[in-house]
């Protein structure tokens, strides 16, 4: 193994030489400076990350980060990456994608990728819309949303997610969003520090196609009365005064004030291993609930390579190493 | 007449063929035969036809399920034009293959099966034994599943179905008489496939020794048959399918680059059986990958060999149309890996189960914009082994995609290999360019700087430091590989790429030609219709005709001579298994008017008797 020239990174190893061509005021900006200045402090030697991306603005990430990245084809990226990570268990992997290239044309490889815990840090930029072909719906779109391709309003109904992301069995959950910068700056750490699928929602701004979506939400002042950050082990509590909780009422959760009738042991305490939880969660959607923020959930089971090589290695033990003059003669065998 | 069981008739080759319900075992019992003729020490070559459906409505004439194999004291190509012995297990099986059978031929037919039920499920309107339409030839009537429950009668622990289940080894015992076959592999087959269960396995072999003992007891069977063993060159051998061969070339191929075999694909007739090959042998650090479709299984492939690994996908017809997008990215991405398409009749789903050669358009042109793609196709079972083995040497060469075209027909059938000795094989050589200490620094490393004598790129992979480097579909500038949209650097990435695989020629023998080196034919042929063409050429030519043939085992590039070989023939003649694809290919690239296709869209591979009969016509037309 070659070893580490030197892990004293900084956010100047992780810029490529590529100029950014994303709109201004587009929010992978706000994402790509978060990466960089995580992977800094990850203590993870910088040629061994890749970044794997398909198509879409979003997309474009690989070209920007000073590391090892292909930048794919349109939904494909999470089958690339399961290809490498077999390949190269030792890499440090992620995938970058856009709500569409995810979950429309990649749905199918997606939920694969999660479901074999392949290890890989998923981040998709969700914008409600499609990018980089100018701006028709997309399938996180809201229903009734009016777009160049549904003049009269979208009549599908949008899938979420994170509650795809559970159904396919991903070992770890997270939300955060684009211009929460310090609060995606951890959900990134977390994310890199799971072993298996990671798999974080970002909500992005697509400030030229779709500027309003995360309106109520994405502004600094008011966001602490709209959103709620998830902790394990606390309640979920929220507010800017901390005042509001979420508390379940049957099977429903239900935002209470607290101080008055209610009062934090009334509240839901956040389980990171419960997948129960994490489903009602999930569904907590804006403006009807806070939108969950941070890491929905985490559990740790086996990796695809760890059982791979596992497989490789029992075989190895039971069999011997291979040994192709045996593998030949393996079959009835004569001689002239 | 006295029957003088004692005494053999030597024959030189005989065509066998059995066929059966496709519940009746007679993949398995082809397969012992083929085995046991093979140990013996014939040459074999062998044609499994089954129906596409796992079950169809049995009795029926859709449910028909043969085995055929040819064995021969002399080096044979082929499967065999017509069977000279049929063991028939009811009333369709007959149906089905009487029109291929030899005039004369032997027939053994189970007539416990013909009952009126079964023959009206086979469309007989009446019975065939009883009218007299099997005149001409030597029927031997046997009542299979009486005789072989009467044979386990005293293994009270077996139902009944269990028992009619092992009629066809009483058969196969019977045919194993008749050719002078010994019992030995069959029932040490039995005794490790059976090993969990000893009922089972006593029961098949005693209806194995009952089937053979019937032959020798019994009057009924005047003549048995004896075929030496072939003069093969000496050495061990073994048989495979084109199927097996091919996994194994790809694992000696792994082997000898020191690298992990990754092998990413999605389960399709007749495809399936490579992934089967290869997933036992994670001790060969194979990792296959059951991926959810073929783009999946491409994507993974492309994935795998930026890491770094031996990466091969396999498929049919319709998975290589999801694989296009995709494989495109890697023709970009230039990348080695290795692409098998093991063709089946199409279009679209089309015939899973029977063999085509209608996938070489696809291959060469089925892309979008300048693709260009080596593409190799396997001329025999065994020859597999060669192909795959050189399709990655040529992957890893030019760091590109190349396309291995097998065919149902080759994938299924099988022949003895000369087994090689593996020390003997040459390793393939893999460059990785050195890591770097300036890991942070500022000389920029070009992932797209060509080697000068191959115009490979470096295959730089993840892990290597100072590396770093970010690859992509997108149009690029030479060199830097950076995203450009400069047409110069369109054309001039196009021309590289082209010119890259155009090079393989040199790494690759120059076309060979069978028979006269100039004259008046040339037959020119592609992947598994060689033997049947060889075959045909060689007796035209013991009788004075003047052809020659000429068999491609690449189709792109074209040897470097074939442009010439060509123009030294007055007519060229190009039997393919589709319409005309390589002979439509070969016009427009030579610009020659004297090709003339000769297409076969019977989904079948051809006979000898068939393409003799043409070479006869093309010299009677003169
Ligand atoms: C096979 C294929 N189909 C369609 C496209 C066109 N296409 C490119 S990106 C895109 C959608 C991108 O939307 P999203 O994934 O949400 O990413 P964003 O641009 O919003 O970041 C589409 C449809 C393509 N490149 N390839
Ligand atoms: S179109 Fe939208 S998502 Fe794409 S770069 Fe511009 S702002 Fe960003």
């Amino acid at each position: 193994m070659t070893e580490t020239i030197s892990l004293e990174l900084t956010r100047k190893d992780f810029v490529s030489d590529q100029t950014v061509r994303w709109c201004p005021g587009c929010g992978d900006y706000s994402i790509l400076a978060q990466m960089q200045k995580v992977l800094p402090e990850l203590g993870i030697p910088k040629e061994k990350i890749v970044f794997i991306s398909g198509i879409g603005c979003s997309s474009r990430f690989p070209y920007y980060m000073n590391t090892y990245g292909i930048h794919s084809i349109h939904g494909r990226a999470p089958t690339l990456a399961s290809g490498l990570a077999a390949a190269n268990p030792d890499l440090n992997i992620w995938v970058v994608t856009g709500d569409g290239d995810a979950m429309s044309i990649g749905g199918n490889h997606l939920i694969h990728a999660m479901r074999r815990n392949v290890d890989l840090k998923i981040l998709l930029f969700n914008n409600r819309i499609y990018g980089l072909t100018k701006g028709q719906y997309s399938p996180t779109s809201r229903k009734g949303k009016k777009t160049k391709s549904s003049p009269m309003g979208s009549i599908e109904q949008p899938l979420n997610p994170l509650t795809l992301a559970l159904s396919a069995e991903a070992t770890f959950v997270a939300r955060a969003m684009d211009t929460d910068t310090v609060h995606l700056g951890e959900v990134l750490r977390a994310a890199a520090a799971h072993e298996g699928t990671s798999f974080v929602e970002i909500y992005q701004d697509c400030v030229i196609f779709n500027p309003n979506e995360w309106a109520g939400i994405d502004d600094r002042r008011t966001r602490p009365d709209h959103v709620i950050y998830l902790e394990h082990d606390k309640p979920l509590i929220f507010g800017k005064n901390n005042d509001k909780g979420v508390r379940l009422n049957g099977f429903k959760p239900e935002v209470v004030e607290l101080g008055g009738e209610f009062s934090e042991k009334d509240l839901i305490v956040h389980d990171e291993t419960s997948q129960e939880l994490a489903y009602i969660l999930a569904h907590m959607e804006h403006p009807n609930y806070p939108p969950p923020m941070g890491v929905i959930r985490q559990v740790r089971k086996p990796t695809y390579t760890e059982e791979l090589m596992g497989q490789v290695r029992m075989a190895q033990e039971r069999k011997g190493v291979g040994d192709l003059q045996k593998l030949y003669h393996a079959a009835d065998v004569w001689t002239v | 007449m006295s029957v003088p069981t004692d005494h053999f008739e030597e024959l030189e080759s005989v065509v066998i063929r059995f066929a059966g319900d496709s519940g009746d075992g007679m993949q398995l019992t082809g397969t012992q035969f083929t085995t046991a003729s093979a140990v013996f020490g014939n040459d074999i070559s062998t044609l499994p036809d089954y129906p596409a459906e796992i079950r169809a409505p049995a009795g029926t004439l859709a449910g028909v399920s043969g085995f055929q194999v040819n064995l021969s004291q002399h080096d044979i190509l082929t499967p065999g034009d017509a069977p000279f012995m049929l063991v028939a297990m009811n009333p369709a099986a007959l149906k089905v293959s009487l029109p291929d059978l030899e005039i004369g031929g032997i027939i053994i037919v189970n007539t416990d099966a013909f009952t009126p039920a079964n023959l009206k499920k086979a469309d007989y309107a009446a019975n065939p034994l009883e009218d007299g339409s099997l005149k001409g030839y030597e029927v031997h009537e046997v009542p299979l599943t009486s005789l072989t429950r009467e044979a386990l009668k005293g293994l009270t622990t077996l139902t009944t179905k269990e028992k009619d289940r092992c009629q066809n080894f009483f058969a196969l015992g019977l045919a194993f008489w008749i050719f002078d076959r010994r019992l030995e592999t069959s029932e040490s087959w039995i005794e490790h496939k059976f090993a969990q269960k000893p009922e089972i396995a006593q029961a098949n072999k005693i209806a194995l020794e009952m089937g053979f003992f019937f032959g020798e007891t019994t009057e009924v069977f005047r003549r048995r048959f004896h075929i030496r063993p072939a003069s093969l060159p000496s050495g061990t051998y073994r048989n495979v399918t084109g199927n097996e061969a091919t996994a194994l070339g790809l694992v000696t191929a792994a082997q000898k680059m020191g690298k992990p075999l990754f092998y990413g694909s999605y389960p399709i007739t007749p495809a399936s059986d490579i992934l089967h090959a290869l997933a036992p042998l994670r001790n060969f650090d194979v990792r296959t990958f059951q991926a959810e479709d073929e783009i999946a299984a491409m994507g993974s492939v492309i994935g795998a060999a930026f890491g770094g690994a031996l990466a091969v996908t396999g498929t049919s017809g319709p998975g290589l149309a999801l694989k296009s997008e995709a494989m495109n990215l890697a023709i970009m991405l230039e990348l080695p890996m290795v692409i098998i398409d093991v063709q089946r009749g199409g279009p679209s789903t089309g015939m899973p189960t029977k063999t085509e050669q209608g996938d070489l358009l696809q291959v060469l042109y089925g892309r979008n914009g300048e693709s260009p793609i080596p593409v190799l196709a396997p001329q025999g079972p065994a020859d597999c082994f060669d192909i795959a083995y050189e399709a990655c040497r040529l992957a890893v060469r030019a760091m590109t995609p190349v396309v291995i075209l097998s065919e149902g027909y080759l994938a299924n059938s099988s022949e003895p290999w000369h087994i090689p000795n593996p020390d003997d094989i040459a390793p393939i050589e893999v460059r990785h360019p050195e890591g770097r200490s300036d890991s942070n620094g500022d000389a920029p490393f070009f992932p797209y700087l060509r080697d000068e004598e191959t115009l490979a790129r470096p295959w730089a992979i993840p892990g290597t430091p100072g590396l770093e480097h970010r690859i992509g579909g997108l149009s690029k500038a030479p060199i830097t590989g950076n995203v450009s949209q400069d047409p110069r650097h369109h054309e001039q990435m196009i021309h590289l790429r082209a010119e890259k695989v155009a090079r393989l020629a040199d790494a690759f023998p120059e076309q060979e030609v069978f028979g006269p080196a100039e004259g008046d034919l040339l037959v020119l042929t592609w992947g598994g219709t060689f033997g049947a063409v060889r075959t045909a050429v060689t007796r035209a030519q013991s009788k004075g005709y003047d052809v020659a043939h000429a068999h491609l085992r690449i189709l792109n590039p074209f040897p470097r001579n074939l442009g010439s070989i060509l123009r030294n023939y007055k007519r060229i003649l190009v039997p393919e298994l589709n319409s005309g694809q390589l002979a439509f290919v070969l016009r427009g690239t030579f610009g020659l008017d004297n090709i003339m296709p000769y297409p076969n869209l019977h989904a079948r591979p051809f006979k000898i008797g068939e393409v003799y009969q043409k070479l006869q016509e093309l010299f009677s037309g003169e």
